[in-house]
């Protein structure tokens, strides 16, 4: 069984983001840019740490999804950004004994000659611990 | 920027001294890793930037980048190490340098050297190949922007820096509401879909606002936005490319 209190207590700390600031606007998600490919939108994550429904997101392909582009950061009125908690929880999948999104023998069919290395360091940064 | 963008590189050098400044690479430098962690705790992924942020600091230089993702990495790293005593007690201790480093080093932007060391009258009187009837889309995507209150580089949602950039070439910029939009970015190698609507998206729109062309500072948005179809009406080229191009310093093939 989760322990749902430690696991949000993570989360948030990891973050260092404070749900309660939340006023449910909804600009973050409005603002997403990849709104259409994500199962979780940035306000649901907010929601979700809220009522700790941690391992929903954790389970969610949401996580390699955020394009990290800093639109929710910026726009947040309330300073509550979103992007963090996304960040925080998919730490929690990768910081799992043998957790690796991206594993580096996947990376070799993924290149052509013009992808720039910065691609793949990036992806790394997100996809792997 | 020694092999895939190298035009951003070469051309970047090739202007600062045409313009009177000069670009000393840090030795030995290791990769900001792209994006910044956002993570709080994170500390082992926030070193490769601070050690290119103590190699400035000892040699008395301030922290100059040509692409907007180690300027955004590098910049709110140096952030972290000025305003957060968890983060900077962790990287010290870990660094054990003479001089421990409290993120006093001036990390800056190559156009905003341009704009305010420069200044963009000077920029002006080098042109040698002004840009005349080119309209020209400034793409900034994510990283140069945003977040606005660490960066401070321009007004995130209106900014202006790539269009003075553009006017001081000669050219006329395009105002297109995507241009601070995400080109998708390392999810290309997650799933090539998204940055390829991405992409799309942002060059449909330039498109409709006339553009003939985009500049970009970043090898990753070169490389989504590229990869596009739209991108044969619409190319690509990084900003350094064009500025070598108006100083007459390299031509460029593609706008002959």
């Amino acid at each position: 069984m989760d322990d749902i209190k430690k696991m949000t207590e993570q989360v948030e700390r990891i973050s260092g983001v404070d749900v309660r600031k939340c006023m449910r606007c909804g600009k973050c998600s409005a603002t997403c840019p990849n709104y259409d490919e994500m199962e979780f939108h940035p306000h649901e994550f907010v929601y979700m740490v809220e009522r700790g429904k941690i391992r929903n997101l954790m389970d969610s392909k949401a996580l390699y999804t955020c394009l990290s582009c800093f639109a929710c950061i910026e726009r947040c009125p309330r300073q509550v950004e979103p992007a963090k908690l996304i960040e925080a929880t998919r730490m929690m999948v990768e910081r799992e004994k043998g957790a690796m999104h991206l594993k580096p023998e996947m990376v070799a069919e993924k290149l052509d000659d013009k992808l720039p290395q910065q691609a793949i360091v990036s992806a790394f940064r997100k996809y792997k611990k | 920027m020694k092999t895939h963008a190298k035009d951003l590189d070469e051309c970047g050098r090739l202007s600062a001294k045409a313009l009177g400044f000069e670009l000393q690479e840090i030795e030995d430098w290791q990769c900001c890793g792209g994006t910044y962690p956002l993570a709080k705790d994170e500390i082992a992924t926030k070193l490769s930037s601070v050690r290119a942020l103590v190699a400035a600091r000892d040699a008395g230089q301030d922290l100059i980048t040509l692409c907007s993702a180690c300027f955004n990495v590098i910049k709110q790293v140096n952030n972290d190490m000025a305003t957060d005593n968890d983060i900077r007690t962790k990287v010290n201790n870990y660094m054990k340098l003479d001089t421990p480093y409290k993120g006093d080093v001036k990390v800056l932007h190559y156009l905003t050297v341009l704009r305010d060391t420069i200044g963009w009258d000077k920029v002006k009187e080098a042109v040698k190949n002004p840009l005349t009837g080119m309209k020209i889309g400034g793409y900034y995507g994510c990283l140069l922007l945003r977040p606005s209150n660490v960066l401070e580089l321009d007004d995130p949602e209106n900014p202006q820096i790539l269009e003075d950039f553009i006017r001081a070439l000669g050219g006329e910029p395009v105002i297109y509401s995507m241009r601070n939009e995400c080109c998708g970015a390392y999810t290309i190698l997650e799933d090539k879909k998204i940055p390829e609507k991405r992409s799309r998206k942002i060059l449909t729109n330039a498109q409709d606002m006339g553009a003939d062309f985009l500049i970009t500072a970043c090898p990753l948005c070169e490389y989504n936005l590229s990869q596009n179809e739209m991108s044969k009406d619409v190319p690509v080229y990084y900003f350094t490319k064009l500025l070598a191009h108006a100083l007459g310093l390299r031509d460029m093939e593609e706008l002959q």
